[in-house]
């Protein structure tokens, strides 16, 4: 009973945020909005007991994913307003496409409970191992049988970082920054100089 | 008792508001960019709840990959982002064409 609420409880509030997403008039709400959706879904999740998935999903998502949204809303000066022009003139074009999908999606799924569609059974050589937790049987496949796809996922994590890296960076030419090399390679007989000027007289510098 | 259908209905009716987002809010990059985070995550909620009923874990696998490139999908997005409104002032995307490079 109590796994019935649980899900209608996360599904509802799911869909709901997931409205409140594309619905709301500032960027920030959206995020925040985003973040609901985020733990709502990690909890669908965790009722079917695919523990770190969900745990991922919240360090991932909500720590690192949201969180940059939320620093480049706030970061960019920008007139939301003007951007929501077209609005209303995209939303009947939009909800008619949304309702094209949803009926192809809805077709698909009747065609599969119809029995039209075999999608084959899991060979269970995949499956929880008998006794261990979730994490400890996901740990035993993605460092065994799935290491080079891991290694691949770490992969695409480093381009994306030296990517992102490489084009937010920028010289500053109107900052005075410090110039380490420079400094060093100064010697004394190069700053200093000796000069005897005559009485009543000043130097040149 | 909640089965494989709870869950694929809920993916799709997510998957169905990540593309409506996309097209409602055609000039908001940012809010796009959010929408096809949620389109991954009804993609992903389908592969746990797959791998869950069929007992097997190599979907959940794959779950953490989709999520390995939409945090990577994120980051250069936003990173195009900052520099594009760095260079134009604005982030609407109507006359985004004019990249060209």
């Amino acid at each position: 009973m109590i796994h019935i609420i649980a899900f209608y409880l996360f599904a509802v509030l799911l869909i709901a945020s997931a409205v409140l997403v594309i619905m709301s008039r500032n960027p920030v709400h959206s995020v925040l909005w985003l973040i609901l959706a985020f733990f709502n879904a990690a909890g669908l999740m965790v009722l079917v007991g695919a523990e770190f998935i969900a745990m991922l999903l919240v360090i991932v998502y909500v720590g690192a994913v949201a969180v940059l949204f939320l620093f480049v809303v706030m970061m960019l000066d920008i007139d939301f307003a003007e951007l929501r022009a077209g609005f209303v003139k995209n939303f009947p074009l939009g909800i008619l496409l949304a309702v094209i999908l949803l009926a192809e999606l809805v077709l698909g799924f009747g065609a599969y409970r119809a029995g039209a569609l075999k999608l084959g059974e899991a060979d269970g050589t995949a499956g929880v191992i008998a006794g261990r937790s979730n994490i400890d049987s996901i740990g035993a496949l993605l460092y065994g049988e799935y290491l080079f796809l891991f290694e691949a996922a770490g992969l695409v994590l480093l381009v994306a970082m030296i990517g992102a890296i490489v084009l937010t960076h920028r010289e500053r030419t109107d900052t005075r920054g410090q110039n380490v090399s420079k400094q060093n390679k100064r010697r004394a007989e190069d700053a200093t100089v000796n000069v005897k000027p005559e009485v009543g007289k000043g130097i040149t510098l | 008792m909640i089965g494989i259908e709870h869950y694929v209905v809920v993916s799709s009716i997510l998957f169905v508001l990540g593309v409506l987002g996309i097209f409602l809010n055609r000039k908001n990059v940012i809010v796009i960019l959010m929408a096809i985070e949620l389109i991954l995550l009804s993609v992903n909620l389908n592969l746990v709840a797959f791998s869950a009923f069929l007992g097997d874990l190599v979907g959940q696998v794959f779950a953490m990959f989709v999520l390995t490139v939409a945090a990577g999908e994120a980051a250069i997005g936003l990173a195009i982002l900052v520099i594009y409104f760095r260079g134009r002032g604005t982030i609407a995307v109507d006359d985004i064409h004019r990249m060209r490079g």
